[in-house]
């Protein structure tokens, strides 16, 4: 699969992973990310997916996937068993997201997660004017449309990093497809965000 | 569900028969000996030309050789996993060398309890050896060494069939590439235990079985039956029953008010005991379904990390389905963590399913899908080739 195929955030964390190494992508879907890591970087990828018809489309797209639930089997891999841990779009439908991302840092030397920013000034314009529950920026998902999600900014992540002693490597914005240097107004104009943590 | 047409058949396949342990018997886990060793198996499809494209299947509790194809032209049903084993299925034989053994202390062609004893010229019966599935592993070693094969791409097999499959992994990790365990189990629960006792309770209660020594006289099949209907309750589900059988009466519009068949859910158990008797031995029941019961791969502490210590290479797919009550998905669960913790190539599915424990036969459609994409990446990983 070539790079275009990817969701902008995930081309983003693509180009953070160095050939060879040892991959763990929480949530992974169809195993997109994973089948373009292993054709592309020769990674050894291993996936966590909840969904059976995603799990199935991952054994399609030749990717080692496990069925089951982060907050479960995330216990299983010992200490700095993997040298990236993705979690891409997941954090806010996650129950507990400080366990999720502390056991991230635990299994892997790093962890690199990507989310939505509900902070965009389309969001925030969007609740004054018509006061509406925005959606996440480029998923029109709806509140009331499974699974729940609960909206998150730049700047809520932020703080929860500092809060919970997780160090922000890099970290990189989006602005469609589009990266967007970070500056003082990057809460308000990025429509995604990349951070890698460690 | 089912998708058996004769297009993708095997066709007529021959049982074949391996001996060996002539001069040297087998050492089984018991402490005691046994040889010679006959093993019935049947293959299907062709060995490539490095002998790379190897894949065993493991039979369950009641199972035999005969997977796949007809033994004749005139037989009534195919081999048990027919569904799964041909030319384009999930076992494509186009593709693979496949083959099924059938286990040692069965009745189908391989050395058991029903086998003459060369000592006495008599049938064993009880004073053939207990076996484990160690045992029956280590005799299938034997046969794939005399079919040529160093290392089978893939040892593959339900129930049963799959504690052999952990066997295999765990006891054999340079002689397997793939392990696939599905609806089964690394430690034979308490609860199956004691379905198994009851099964054989029924047995030793038939006045016929006369502690084994029953091959010149009338046979337990009452005992029999009743084992095999406990066994066949526990492949069900709650769910299936209702759909299978809900309360329907059977062959009468009304109750009987007496002991005869009322309902079809009965009328379908004594059916499938009755027919049980006709192909199956019951001493070998008692041994396979002991042998099962031996079957723990954890240590003392019931971890299954030290078990799997040298096949962390292997590459596994776990299959549990989720209305299996005797090897809950739990089961497989636990195993899928203790492939994870030592950093094994482990994926897994818990098959949504309604069928209960038989779902590993009856989910034939997703089934063929995980198993094909599966065996298809270890084929471009391992680069094997098809001879045609």
């Amino acid at each position: 699969m070539s790079r275009s195929h990817l969701r902008a955030d995930l081309g983003v964390i693509a180009d953070l992973i160095q050939p060879q190494e040892k991959v763990l992508d929480l949530g992974c879907g169809d195993g997109s990310l994973l089948r373009h890591l292993i054709d592309t970087k020769r990674i050894v990828g291993r996936g966590v997916e909840l969904a059976e018809p995603k799990v199935l489309a991952c054994v399609r797209n030749g990717v080692s996937v496990r069925q089951g639930d982060l907050h479960e089997e995330l216990r299983d891999y010992p200490e700095h068993s993997f040298d990236t841990v993705i979690l891409s779009y997941g954090l806010p439908y996650l129950n507990d997201p400080a366990f999720i991302v502390s056991n991230m840092l635990r299994v892997g030397r790093r962890a690199i997660v990507s989310f939505p920013n509900w902070g965009h000034w389309r969001c925030r314009l969007g609740l004054l004017v018509t006061g509406r529950m925005p959606t996440a920026p480029g998923d029109p998902q709806a509140w009331d449309e499974p699974p729940r999600a609960r909206g998150m900014t730049i700047a809520d992540f932020r703080s929860f990093c500092a809060a919970h002693n997780v160090r922000v490597t890099t970290a990189t914005f989006l602005q469609g497809a589009q990266r967007v240097p970070d500056r003082f107004d990057t809460n308000l104009r990025a429509t995604w965000a990349v951070f890698e943590l460690r | 569900m089912s998708t058996t047409s004769t297009t993708g058949s095997v066709g007529i396949i021959e049982t074949q028969s391996f001996t060996f342990a002539e001069d040297v018997p087998l050492a089984l886990d018991s402490g005691e000996t046994l040889g010679p060793i006959t093993l019935a198996y049947e293959t299907y499809g062709q060995l490539n030309a490095d002998h790379s494209n190897a894949i065993l299947i493991c039979h369950a509790l009641s199972g035999h050789a005969h997977a796949a194809g007809f033994n004749a032209p005139d037989e009534k049903d195919p081999g048990w996993w027919d569904d799964c084993i041909g030319p384009s299925k999930a076992f494509d034989t186009n593709k693979f060398f496949v083959i099924c053994s059938n286990v040692i202390g069965g009745c189908k062609g391989s050395t058991g309890p029903m086998s003459i004893n060369p000592q006495t010229g008599k049938p064993f019966g009880l004073s053939f050896p207990v076996v484990t599935i160690g045992d029956m592993v280590r005799a299938q070693t034997h046969l794939i060494d005399h079919l040529g094969i160093d290392r089978l791409l893939a040892v593959a097999g339900g129930s049963m069939g799959g504690m052999q499959v952990l066997e295999w992994a765990a006891s054999y990790p340079d002689r397997v590439r793939a392990a696939l365990p599905i609806a089964t189990t690394a430690r034979h629960s308490p609860m199956l235990i004691a379905f198994d006792e009851v099964g054989r309770q029924s047995i030793y209660a038939d006045p016929h079985w006369n502690h084994g020594d029953y091959y010149d006289g009338p046979r337990p099949n009452a005992g029999l039956a009743v084992a095999r209907m406990i066994g066949h309750i526990t492949y069900l589900s709650e769910a299936s029953m209702h759909l299978k059988f809900g309360r329907r009466l059977q062959e009468r519009a009304r109750f009987g008010y007496d002991f005869e068949t009322d309902f079809a859910v009965e009328g379908y158990l004594r059916y499938k005991g009755n027919r049980f008797t006709e192909r199956f031995d019951a001493n070998s029941y008692l041994y396979v379904t002991k042998a099962m019961d031996y079957f723990d791969l954890s240590d003392e502490r019931g971890s299954l990390i030290g078990a799997f210590a040298n096949s962390q290479d292997l590459i596994y797919l776990v299959v549990s389905f989720t209305s299996d009550w005797l090897y809950p998905p739990y089961h497989s669960k636990e195993l899928v963590s203790a492939l994870s913790a030592i950093g094994a190539d482990v994926s897994y599915l818990n098959i949504q399913s309604t069928w209960g424990h038989d779902a590993f036969l009856l989910e034939v459609e997703t089934m063929t899908d995980l198993l094909s994409s599966f065996l298809d990446r270890l084929m471009q990983r391992f680069e094997i080739g098809v001879s045609r």
